[in-house]
């Protein structure tokens, strides 16, 4: 690998970037925090247990219909913090300005940042900027890490898929990155295609003092659906079975999806989750899912089963069943 | 088709697929979808499990990424090295191998090639970027070329003097003329891509029956299309008889799309051409008239380009004669998978060996 250069393909969350942290960060930094490989470390310091996550925001363009990169970057660490079945509490924001960026496009950044802040009910507590010549960067990328404390009785881990639990998916797929990419290449879409982009937390939380058994939690950001179910069947050794019919994908993102040669099921999300739970306890999450409003669209898309493990079956509208496969190239470089 | 219920489709493809069981009764079948849109429908619905074990689908030579030759990647990895040229190209063309380098391999050492979703921009990245020589990479059969036609068209009329486009349009009927002239592929109907037929229309098939005796059917790109379509092959294999069908009349007139003709015939003329797998084929290829040889490329801005090397094991050029399943294929899965991809049927989306990874056949047991 040392001969060869970063390709954009290394950022898209699939197989990728799968090797690449494989071979160059895992090496360097291998701990078996790290090795847990969920959407953040969970910690266990003097009793108290933590979340803590980061994740940087490149975006392009920087507002788009449904959001903008600062709301990107408070709700998606928001949720990766989350997503370790955590209440999300503080966090950090790094900025890093090209020469020329407007102020006024950073203060309507950090406004949009404050307001989702507070959606959230998280506080951004410390922080950096730094500013680089003009070509360096492309106006402004974002990092923002967070720390959350893990709810009592919450055992959340990519590992806990097991054979007979149901998977449940939050809502609607695929708007976040149509959005940005329209945006992007000025393509008419219609109206309802609009970033989902939203903090998570609170869905989370009411789910999870109702139920603090959940197996698995996830959202299904980079790579989609697909390679994030790839990676929960790899990291359980387990099976995964969907139903087409069930997975939610409004008609404006299908058609999107079918004249550009997209799959729904492979675009980035940025306000949906994915469970993992028992059968006696479906209903009880379907419906407190469904009472909030980022999961009222909230349905079981599938099944865990034994074999064949480390991968995922889609049963298709006419009957056929193939591979459900983690994705490979990049679909859309620089969706978040 | 898109305003039937889930149940509706299930019961559909239930009828079909029963009916088909029924007709093969047996007998040992090969149908070639020549489309890489049909391929992957095919693979992506599951189609190949509800069909009896003796009637195949083979993929012919309908991925437009697919049949581009090596020396074409080659030309435009050249061009895309010089400092005052901009490549534009459709996402899918990044990673195909050239000889000895990719274009994604070439941006990621700083080349400038940017991703384009039609032909339309990369006439704007033109506009916005006078001190650039921009080229558009016109890969594609007759569904794109007309698109291409219109860009040279607007490029004329706006007066811009640094758009180019490097033209490697291909026609799919002479395609399907060599491969049966050939004599080494046996098939026993065409499943015929039904968006080119939106644009050529029914008639430049009509050799298949008339001097082939293969029935052939234009088929639309939805699962029960492609169902239906297969349905009406082995009617007419049944009734032992050959004709050409229109499965897609909702979309298809028989006619085509005269004006696309129009605009296609006004910028472009058939000329001899090279498809990866296939050799030269004679009027397969589209070249650009003299009229708007201002916008050629290769007639106007100089270039060498390195001596062409193929791959040494790849069986690209047999999967796309529907000689081979890709699973039959030494790398497949192995040395050539879509992250590591040899061929270039395993690159593009609508390759056969992409399709077959991508979608399981030959690793995902039930």
């Amino acid at each position: 690998m040392s001969n060869e250069r970063v390709q954009l393909a290394h950022g898209s969350g699939g197989k990728l970037s799968h090797d690449l942290i494989k071979n160059v960060m895992w090496p360097a930094f291998a701990n078996e925090i790290l090795g847990e490989m969920n959407d953040g470390a969970q910690l266990d310091i003097s009793g108290c247990r933590l979340a803590f996550s980061t994740d940087s925001y490149v975006v392009k363009p920087l507002f788009f219909p449904g959001g903008d990169i600062g709301k990107l970057a408070v709700c998606g660490t928001v949720n990766d913090v989350a997503m370790n079945g955590a209440l999300p509490l503080y966090l950090s924001a790094g900025f890093v300005l090209e020469e020329g960026f407007p102020i006024a496009d950073l203060q309507r950044i950090v406004a949009s940042m404050q307001q989702a802040a507070k959606e959230a009910g998280v506080h951004i507590v410390t922080g950096d900027t730094k500013v680089v010549e003009k070509g360096a960067v492309d106006g402004i990328y974002i990092n923002t890490a967070g720390i959350g404390k893990i709810m009592n009785h919450v055992h959340i881990s990519g590992k806990n898929a097991l054979p007979g639990q149901n998977i449940i998916l939050s809502g609607y797929l695929g708007e976040h990155s149509l959005a940005v990419m329209g945006e992007r290449h000025g393509l008419q879409f219609p109206q309802s295609v609009r970033s989902d982009c939203a903090p998570l937390n609170g869905l989370v939380e009411a789910m999870l003092t109702a139920v603090p058994k959940v197996a698995v939690l996830r959202d299904p950001t980079r790579g989609g659906l697909a390679t994030t179910l790839n990676e929960i069947a790899l990291q359980s050794g387990v099976g995964i079975m969907l139903e087409e019919t069930h997975i939610p994908i409004s008609s404006a993102v299908q058609a999107a999806c079918d004249i550009l040669g997209f799959d729904p099921l492979y675009l980035a999300n940025e306000g949906k989750m994915i469970v993992f739970v028992e059968p006696e306890s479906t209903n009880q999450v379907l419906d407190i899912m469904q009472q909030h409003v980022y999961g009222s669209e909230a349905r079981v898309i599938g099944t865990v089963v034994k074999e064949p493990r480390g991968q995922v079956g889609l049963r298709t509208r006419i009957g056929g069943v193939r591979l459900l496969d983690m994705l490979v190239g990049d679909q859309l470089p620089r969706i978040c | 088709m898109l305003s039937m219920t889930n149940e509706e489709v299930k019961k559909a493809a239930a009828f079909f697929t029963r009916e088909i069981e029924k007709l093969a009764s047996g007998r040992s079948l090969r149908f070639m979808e020549v489309c890489g849109t049909h391929t992957v429908s095919i693979f992506k619905s599951g189609i190949r499990q509800l069909l009896p074990e003796t009637v195949e689908l083979v993929s012919g030579p309908g991925c437009p990424v697919c049949v581009t030759p090596n020396e074409y990647l080659d030309t435009a990895i050249a061009y895309s090295r010089k400092s005052d040229v901009m490549i534009t190209t459709f996402g899918d063309m990044l990673k195909v191998p050239g000889s000895s380098s990719t274009l994604a391999k070439e941006k990621a050492q700083g080349s400038d090639i940017r991703i384009v979703y039609s032909s339309l921009e990369a006439l704007d990245f033109a506009a916005k970027n006078p001190d650039k020589k921009v080229i558009f990479l016109a890969v594609g059969f007759e569904t794109t070329s007309p698109t291409a036609a219109a860009a040279i068209l607007m490029a004329d009329e706006a007066h811009l003097a640094n758009f180019y486009v490097l033209s490697a349009h291909k026609l799919v009927p002479p395609a399907l003329r060599a491969l049966l002239a050939s004599g080494e592929s046996h098939v026993d109907g065409f499943l015929l891509p039904g968006h080119v037929s939106a644009i050529i229309g029914l008639q430049p098939y009509d050799f298949l029956s008339r001097e082939y005796h293969i029935p052939g059917v234009v088929a639309g790109f939805e699962p029960l299309d492609i169902l239906q379509a297969v349905y009406m092959l082995m009617l007419q294999i049944h009734e032992q008889t050959a004709r050409l069908e229109n499965q897609y009349s909702r979309i298809v007139p028989k006619e085509g799309n005269p004006s696309a003709c129009r605009i296609l015939s006004q910028v472009y003329q058939q000329t001899d051409a090279v498809w990866r797998g296939l050799g030269k084929i004679p009027n397969s290829g589209m070249s650009i008239r003299e009229k708007y040889q201002a916008f050629d490329a290769l007639l106007n801005i100089p270039i060498i380009v390195e001596e062409t090397k193929e791959a040494s094991q790849c069986q690209c050029g047999k999967v796309l004669r529907g000689l081979l399943q890709p699973s039959a294929c030494l790398l497949f899965g192995k040395a050539c998978r879509p992250e590591h991809p040899i061929g270039s049927c395993m690159v593009s989306v609508e390759g056969t060996c992409a399709a077959w990874y991508k979608y399981g056949a030959g690793r995902w047991q039930v």
